[in-house]
Parts: C-alpha cells; sequence; structure tokens
C-alpha cells in the first residue's frame, strides 16, 4: 500500500500505464496498417485507387450502421435490428421513389420529390429505434431480446409489404448510392474518380457522432450510464430517456443505411442487410467498443469496418474461398474479443 | 493447551488493502459449548470466521482443531475436517428447490450417474422434519421469504454433521418465533456435542444461549468470559472502550436555520416513522449497527427508492423527491456508501467521473467547453488536492482515497446546500481520511448542512454536532455532541437505550 504512494512508484506506475495505454489505443490502426500493406504486396490490383474506393463504398452502409451500434454497445445495450430495420425503411423509401411510369410501380403514376422516400426511411428508422428504446428503458426488456424481437418484426414487415424487389427508382434516388462528386482524381486510360456520396454520408455521420460523443451533455451521458448506471442515474441522469434516444440514433441510421443500400442496388429489397448488424457489431467490437460498457470510439469504429472492409476485398482478389472468409472473419472477431477482456482484468 | 478445547486460533492476522482487518488474534473454544462472538461493525468478527471457513487466508497465524494442526485453504478443505458456516448473506440459488439447495454438490445419484431425485427430496424431508422446519423439499427457493431462507441455509449448515457450526447473525432476518426455534436447535446440537460459534450483535441472545463471550475491538482480540460472569454494561464498555486518538474534531461553525426536516419517513419493512431536522451549518452524524436502516433512510430522501410514507420539507417548501434527479434540483448531493458499486464510472476518465452531474455548467452554444472543463478539473484538483497525472486518467487506477476526492468534487460542482455523505471515509488511507474530514468542517463554515452516516463511532463523535442513532429501522436516539458517549450510542443502536438508565440503577445495587 505505502510503496504505491511514492512519488516515484506513481510516475512509474503511470508511464507503464500509459505505454500500455498507447498500445490498446493504436493496436487497431496498427493491425489495419499491416493488412493493408500485406494485401498490397499479395494483390497488384488492390492498391489501384478504383478498388480503394470500393472499398470504401463497400464498407459505408455497415459503417452508417456501425456507428449507431457503438453508441448502442457503449451503454452496454446491444441492437440486433438494424439490418432488419434497414430493410424496412428500404422497401418503404423505394416504393416512394419509383419512376412513375415504371411497369411494376407500387403506385402507379405517383411522382414525389426525393425527399419524400428520405424523409421516410429516417421516421421508419426513428420509430423502429424509439420501440427498441421503450422495451428496454421502460418495461425493462434486455437489449438482446427486445432487438432480437424487432430483428425478427421488421423483417416481416418488410416481406408483408413487399415480396419482391421494388424497381424502377428515379434517378435522382439513385444517385443517393450510385452518384459520385468531384470527379476530378485523374486516372490513366480510364474516366476521372471522383468521391462517392455513400462515403461523404459516411464522414458526416461519423464526425458528427464523433463530435456528439465527445462534446456534448447528451454524449457524455452515454458514456455514463456504460461506465456505471446506477452512478449514473444517482448522478441525476434520466437514464430511461437517454437510452430511449440512443436506440433512436441506431434506429435513424439503419434507416439512412436502408435509403443509401436500396439506391445503390437500383431496388429496395425486403431481404436487404441481412446478417449486416452482425457485421456492424463486429466493427464496434474490433474497433476496441467494450461489450462490458462504456468504452468505445466512433473512428475505432470505423477502423474496425476499413478491417472487415479490406479483408473482405483482399480475399476475394486473392481468390480465397467465400466458405473461408467467414471463417476468417469471424476468427479475427473472437480475437478482438479476448483482447478486449484481457485489457479489463 | 487445555484438552477440552476443540479449536484454538493462535496470532491471527489479515489485512486488506488499507486495512489491518485482525492483528494477533487468538480464540480458543472449548468442545461442546456455544461460543459468542461479538464486536462492532468492523471489529473483524466476520473476517475471523470466514478464515476459519477457508474463504479467506491468514497473513499470519496458526489453527489447531480436535488437537491437529490445519490450513484450511477452501471451505471444501472446511467442510472436510467438520466445520460449516451459515453466512450473514444469504446466497440461495433462487430457482432451485429448497432440496436442491440444501444438497448442492453432494446430489445422491442413482443408476447411470443421474440424480435421484426422489431420494433427494426424502433426505431433505427427514432432515427438515428432524429439525421441526416446516418447509417442502421441492418449494423454490425464491418463493420462500426471507425468514424460511435462512431456516434452509441453517438446516443446510446442519446437514453436514459437523462437528463445529459457525453462524455469522443468523437471526438478523427471521422474527422472534423463529428465534426460539433457532435457538432450540442449537441447544439440541449442543446435546449432540456439537460446538457452536455464535456471530451476533444482539445483547439478549448472547446472555439466553452463549457459554463463552468473545470480544472483539478493531481486529484485536479484547477478552473472553464465560457468559455467567459478565453483563450488558461490561459488554458494551469492551465493545467500544478504545482510546479516542486519530480524531479530527469539526470545528465551530454558526447554526443557522433548518434547511431539511423529514417527518415519519416510511419505506413499509424497512424504515419505520423516522423523523429528523438538519440546519444550516450543521453536522447530523447517523449511527447505528449494519442493517439498522440508516442507508434506507437516505435512499428514501435521494428519491433512489420510494417511500411510502413520510414529508419531506427543503428550506421550508415541501417537496416531492421521485427521483435522483429531483434531488439534486432541490440542492441535495449524496456521497454513497460503496464507492465501486454505485459512485466510479471506472473506466472513464477521472473527468468524466468529477463533471457527470454538473455538465450544465460547462456547455456553451449546446456543446462542451473543453478549456472550463480543464480549468475547473484544476481548481477542484488542487483544492481536493487529488493526486491524479491527467484529467484523461482512468478513475479506477487512482486509490481509493483519491477516487474518493474525486466523487467529492463531483457533488461540489452541483453547488449543494445539504450533503449526505454515506460512509466517506470507509476503506481510505489515513491521510485522505483527514482531508476528508477538513473538507467537511470547511463545508460546515460555508453554510452547507452535511448528514454523515458512519459505523465508526469515533467519527461519528468527532465530526457531529447531532447524532441520530437508528435501531431496526427506527430512530433509537437522537444525541446531541456533549452528552453522546461511545456507550450511549452503542446502547441506543443495540436496542438499549431506553432502559439504559434502569440498568445503570441495577449496576450500582
Amino acid at each position: 500500500m505505502a510503496s504505491t504512494t511514492t512519488p516515484q512508484a506513481l510516475e512509474r506506475t503511470f508511464n507503464r500505464e500509459w505505454f500500455n495505454a498507447f498500445i490498446r489505443k493504436y493496436a487497431i490502426v496498427i493491425i489495419f496498417f499491416a493488412m493493408f500493406v500485406g494485401m498490397s504486396l499479395l494483390s497488384d490490383a488492390f492498391l489501384h485507387p478504383r478498388n480503394l474506393v470500393n472499398v470504401i463504398r463497400q464498407i459505408s452502409v455497415v459503417g452508417l450502421i456501425a456507428i449507431g451500434v457503438t453508441m448502442v454497445i457503449i451503454t452496454m445495450g446491444i441492437d440486433l435490428s438494424s439490418g432488419s430495420v434497414l430493410a424496412l425503411a428500404a422497401v418503404f423509401a423505394a416504393s416512394l421513389g419509383q419512376s412513375p411510369g415504371w411497369h411494376d410501380a407500387k403506385y402507379p403514376g405517383l411522382m414525389l420529390p426525393v425527399i419524400v422516400p428520405i424523409l421516410v426511411a429516417l421516421t421508419i428508422g426513428v420509430v423502429c429505434g424509439v420501440i427498441n428504446g421503450s422495451l428496454i428503458a421502460r418495461f425493462k426488456i434486455p437489449p438482446f431480446i427486445a432487438t432480437l424481437g424487432m430483428m425478427t418484426v421488421a423483417r416481416g414487415f418488410a416481406l408483408l409489404y413487399s415480396d419482391r424487389p421494388v424497381s424502377g427508382l428515379t434517378d435522382t434516388y439513385n444517385f443517393i448510392g450510385q452518384g459520385e462528386i468531384l470527379k476530378v482524381f485523374p486516372i490513366p486510360n480510364q474516366p476521372p474518380l471522383g468521391i462517392p456520396i455513400p462515403v461523404i454520408i459516411l464522414a458526416v455521420v461519423a464526425i458528427s457522432a464523433h463530435v456528439m460523443l465527445n462534446r456534448t451533455r447528451f454524449g457524455r451521458h452515454i458514456y455514463a450510464i456504460g461506465g456505471n448506471e446506477q452512478a449514473a442515474l444517482i448522478s441525476g441522469l434520466n437514464v430511461g430517456r437517454i437510452k430511449i434516444g440512443v436506440y433512436a440514433i441506431a434506429g435513424l441510421l439503419a434507416g439512412l443505411a436502408g435509403l443509401v443500400l436500396s439506391s445503390r442496388v437500383g431496388s429496395g429489397q425486403p431481404g436487404l442487410g441481412v446478417g449486416y448488424e452482425l457485421d456492424a457489431i463486429a466493427s464496434a467490437v474490433i474497433g476496441g467498443t467494450s461489450l462490458s460498457g462504456g468504452v468505445g470510439t466512433i473512428w475505432g469504429t470505423i477502423i474496425g469496418a476499413l478491417i472487415i472492409g479490406v479483408l473482405n476485398n483482399g480475399l476475394d482478389l486473392l481468390n480465397v474461398s467465400a466458405y473461408w472468409q467467414t471463417i476468417i472473419k469471424g476468427s479475427i472477431i473472437v480475437v478482438a474479443v479476448i483482447i478486449d477482456e484481457r485489457k479489463n482484468r | 493447551m487445555d484438552e477440552n478445547v476443540i479449536l484454538q486460533m493462535e496470532n491471527i492476522s489479515k489485512s486488506f488493502p488499507g486495512v489491518n482487518a485482525l492483528s494477533n488474534v487468538n480464540l480458543a473454544v472449548r468442545h461442546g459449548t456455544i461460543h459468542a462472538l461479538m464486536g462492532e461493525n468492523g471489529a473483524g468478527k466476520s473476517t475471523l470466521m470466514k478464515i476459519l471457513d477457508g474463504i479467506y487466508t491468514p497473513d499470519s497465524g496458526q489453527i489447531t482443531f480436535q488437537g491437529q494442526p490445519v490450513s484450511i485453504d477452501t471451505t471444501h478443505a472446511a467442510l472436510k475436517l467438520g466445520i460449516s458456516m451459515i453466512h450473514q448473506e444469504l446466497s440461495p440459488i433462487p430457482y432451485m428447490t429448497v432440496a436442491e439447495n440444501i444438497f448442492l454438490g453432494r446430489e445422491p445419484l442413482g443408476k447411470y450417474g443421474l440424480i435421484d431425485k426422489r431420494k433427494l427430496n426424502a433426505d431433505t424431508k427427514v432432515l427438515l422434519d428432524r429439525l421441526e422446519i416446516g418447509i417442502n423439499p421441492t418449494s423454490i427457493m425464491k418463493d420462500l421469504s426471507v425468514a424460511n431462507t435462512q431456516m434452509v441455509e441453517i438446516a443446510k449448515a446442519i446437514s453436514y454433521d459437523s462437528s463445529l457450526i459457525i453462524m455469522d447473525e443468523p437471526t438478523s432476518a427471521i422474527t422472534e418465533r423463529e428465534v426460539a426455534h433457532l435457538f432450540r436447535m442449537i441447544r439440541s446440537l449442543k446435546e449432540k456435542d456439537v460446538t457452536v460459534i455464535y456471530i451476533t450483535h444482539k445483547m439478549d441472545e448472547v446472555f439466553q444461549i452463549a457459554d463463552d463471550i468473545t470480544v472483539l475491538r478493531d481486529g484485536k482480540h479484547v477478552a473472553t468470559v464465560p457468559a455467567s460472569q459478565t453483563n450488558k454494561h461490561n459488554l458494551i464498555t469492551m465493545m467500544v472502550g478504545r482510546e479516542l486518538t486519530e480524531m479530527f474534531p469539526k470545528e465551530v461553525a454558526p447554526i443557522g436555520e433548518i434547511v431539511l426536516s423529514v417527518h415519519n419517513l416510511t419505506r413499509e419493512g424497512i424504515v419505520e416513522d423516522v423523523s429528523f431536522d438538519l440546519r444550516r451549518g450543521e453536522i447530523l452524524g447517523i449511527a447505528g449497527l449494519m442493517g439498522a436502516g440508516r442507508t434506507e433512510v437516505i435512499e428514501g430522501i435521494f428519491g433512489i427508492h420510494k417511500i411510502d410514507t413520510g414529508e419531506i420539507t427543503i428550506k421550508g417548501r415541501k417537496t416531492q423527491i421521485h427521483t435522483p434527479a429531483d434531488a439534486i434540483k432541490n440542492g441535495l448531493a449524496l456521497l454513497t456508501e460503496d464507492r465501486k458499486l454505485t459512485g466510479i464510472m471506472g473506466v472513464l476518465p477521472v473527468r468524466d467521473n468529477m463533471m457527470i452531474a454538473s455538465l450544465p455548467n460547462y456547455e456553451k452554444r449546446g456543446f462542451l467547453d473543453g478549456r472550463l472543463i480543464e480549468t475547473t478539473y484544476k481548481q477542484e484538483k488542487s483544492r481536493l488536492d487529488i493526486k491524479s497525472p491527467s484529467m484523461h486518467q482512468l478513475i479506477k487506477l487512482l486509490s481509493g482515497g483519491n477516487q474518493q476526492k474525486v466523487l467529492v468534487s463531483r457533488w461540489l460542482l452541483t453547488s449543494p446546500d445539504i450533503l449526505i455523505l454515506d460512509e466517506p471515509t470507509r476503506g481510505i488511507d489515513v491521510g485522505a481520511k483527514a482531508e476528508i474530514h477538513r473538507l467537511m468542517s470547511k463545508l460546515a463554515q460555508d453554510g452547507k448542512a452535511i448528514i454523515m452516516i458512519s459505523s465508526e463511532l469515533p467519527e461519528i463523535l468527532g465530526m457531529s454536532d447531532r447524532i441520530l442513532v437508528m435501531h431496526e429501522g427506527r430512530v433509537g436516539g437522537i444525541f446531541e455532541r456533549k452528552d453522546a458517549t461511545q456507550e450511549s450510542i452503542m446502547q441506543a443502536a443495540t436496542g438499549h437505550g431506553l432502559d439504559a438508565q434502569a440498568r445503570q440503577e441495577e449496576m450500582t445495587v
């Protein structure tokens, strides 16, 4: 007892702590760069700018979900419903974004400005999220069960609404997922490269989420609840309302992801986003978000998503079978959690 | 060594981080007797018994049981030697049956190694019948009353046919009728040559049942006496009779108007009819034994648990408090008893832990002002002398005393009028303790009103202007500083406050 309170001992402890903290904080970045370098050595195609832009475009949908899921996990919750909420938002939004002349239009002759499907997708997401949050905060249902229920119910409603793809979307709608801006980056023998809209959406959302988590009262409350819910309550926080808010944001982002994905694939399909919730959870966990609550960052989650994205892309380029890909991905998730558990000890 | 002694514990020492729980304790228990172990909260009774039960390993000392030197590393080893223990905190497995709980880990097996349920239930029935406990072996534990749960634990301890049974406050949860039943069981155990060590706070019980009494105080052995050669008054004196050193008396502060008035606060079955006033500049100490309802009163006032009846008046206004947020709005602050469980957010940095209750103060146009937060952190760090390398340090890496200072700072930053401190110096080192005492004096001088719950009598006596003593959920007495002594408080806490006078007279006869 006495020995740890001498100044020298304190300094030693903190230096070691600081070093450990450094490694802990940046281990994931180091792993990412190692993978990046490895892939570029193994495959010539990997470093091609178009391929790299592709990787980011591919992770943008899961990335959006993962940002919401990260906040949920920081409160010591979980959200299994995001893939299904994505699909529900996608089919509703797409049905309101079809060209009026499309032969199989859900509402023939209806022509709405693109803002309508956008708002509908976001609203559906928020409603699902508020239901999740209320079940958890007011009815004290474990997050796992509440969102498992929502996962099944939302998927059911999506199929009920349209059991086949809702296609024939307007060009404006398709621009959300397929468009690029700033087409100024020259590539030899090809049209210049631009920045995909989904990537811009992801960047804006990620930065806003980061600022919210770190610079607003609400953000710090999210960490406090995950750090010690009872202490947060006694400190005067309205824990129930904050939790509902967090699940609502997660729902909102799932809805937004549904909009982006339906636009990228050019149709709203009830089977979209199956398993995305697991990729999102994996991104968060690989990025250092602790399932025991109170710990997690947005940039960590984005790197987690990038690791999964680079892994998928690289293994594709190397012609590794899809079966092996899932095995490798699964192992990485488990290893990430083992590391997380060890540092909590 | 006396032939008749079944258990001899010699020079037992045990320390936990920051606390010397036991130092060189000796205990000798005669074969076939009922030996009471007494002492205040934190005297070391439970620690000593947990060493005997293999839960703790002593730092030094030796144990001789039935004439053999033994080392007891696990509860399993204790059971094999013939020692079983009934713990103060009940730990039933709620969704299993009574029979499954009693025979957990030694279930009778039938064919193919499967559990023989019929034999399990039959054996349990025989055991319960023998002890005259009317509980169905197939009842689910969670459906039993607390008293019946306690009876099952007692039956379980007896079912091992141990030669030594330790009972740690077995009557804290049961009614008088069941106490009588328990005493019958203990006496019949004694007839069968079983030795019982009985931990209790309750004076009456000791003189009804014990042959010998050992008193511990501050982790040291005070005396072992035959029950027939002592009385309540002597026991109380032995339990509290320490010199009042290490005291940090409260400095004089002007005492002002009433800021908090609690009237007939009741939480059914937990707290009954508690009333008191608190004035500006005053420190009101709340004393009482473990489980007397001290924390429960505070939880009611602060809106953590619903109160059934009662009125709370703050600065002359009747106030409804339903949540801690309401309490904070009304100028209350609560430093909780269990720092880890309800205080710190371990994985978060010092900054968040310090500012979490006062975040609106640092908001500018909807965003938290990092510079203001840093200035506040620096001010608080120097005001409370918090030792932390930076505001980004995780709080779990600070020492207990520094964690506590961060939590004190958390509440001071809400600018409260009324501070409630539940065991503010438990488990922290002497230096930090003194600083917290000094700070309390200072806050009282600044016109804050303070309620301090403490299990340490010297702290209560040193710091309080008035002392409210809780006993079994009720107010056992309220003392002015000048009238309070360790003895009078202990008497009120053990439920002998009212007849203390009578006993004094009896003694002088």
